[in-house]
């Protein structure tokens, strides 16, 4: 079991394919490396599920199951941060605009949480457009809370 | 491990205990494929048991919401039941805690439909 106070240091990249199973590889990468930092398992859950609702975004709505696009996977860990990055092949999206997911009219909505639940559970996101095209995201959780 | 879903039956109340996770893919369609089945049949109570629900996500939540909207359009009711704290916490960060009917007990559960 890690130490957060020391955290290990360590560096994951993958190319991953644009299916389900890559949602769940780059979870498992992700959770190993934020285990032996010393993430507690509440932080885990979060860190996990956060992964889990990019790397959908990425597979899902930017690469749209294309196997001919991939996605570009890492995580790394520092003495200060845990940050992840994944970036997809897509034609762009505007993460600035996005409906609020808790206001009455959209509650009942049966998607559109994902987002929401990133920024929730992490403590840093933010997107940026890729050139020629695609978007990359990058969440960070510090090793010790804000 | 994806979804695992059994129902019985309780007088006229339908639990469906639901056991693992409730993610996008197999997990979030087959609870989708089932609350469809139970309102085309015309089961108007339905008791979701998340006791054994190990894992769910944005899509899974979406799935809980889509059938509550379509049970409850055709005049019927669902409910939860042994919610965890990890199922908990994602229904009460999107607010949604407030919008079903959220039980502890399975007795009291079934006592409470209309």
């Amino acid at each position: 079991m890690g130490d957060l106070s020391r955290p290990r240091p360590e560096s994951v990249e993958r190319s991953l394919d644009s299916t389900l199973e890559s949602v769940d590889q780059a979870e498992d990468l992700a959770l190993g490396v934020a285990r032996r930092a010393g993430f507690d398992e509440e932080d885990l859950i979060k860190i996990g599920l956060a992964v889990r609702e990019s790397m959908v975004n990425a597979v899902v709505h930017g690469n749209r199951y294309n196997t001919n696009k991939k996605v570009r996977f890492s995580v790394s860990m520092n003495a200060s941060r845990l940050t992840v990055r994944i970036a997809d092949e897509g034609e762009g999206f505007d993460y600035a605009h996005l409906p609020d997911p808790l206001t009455p009219e959209n509650l009942l909505r049966t998607s559109g949480r994902g987002i929401f639940l990133i920024r929730s559970f992490m403590d840093d996101f933010h997107a940026r457009r890729l050139e020629p095209g695609g978007t990359e995201v990058t969440l960070v959780k510090f090793a010790v809370s804000k | 491990m994806s979804v695992k879903l059994s129902t019985r039956q309780v007088g006229d109340v339908a639990v469906i205990d639901v056991a693992g996770r409730i993610t996008l893919g197999e997990g979030s369609s087959a609870l989708r494929e089932n609350l469809r089945d139970m309102v085309s049949k015309n089961q108007k109570k339905i008791l979701l048991n998340l006791g054994e629900v190990s894992y769910i996500d944005s899509s899974g939540i979406g799935e809980l919401v889509s059938g509550f909207t379509t049970v409850t359009n055709s005049g019927g009711q669902l409910k939860l039941l042994n919610l965890n704290k990890r199922v908990k916490d994602l229904l009460q960060i999107t607010k949604l805690y407030t919008v079903f009917d959220v039980h502890e007990d399975e007795a009291g559960a079934i006592r409470s439909f209309a």
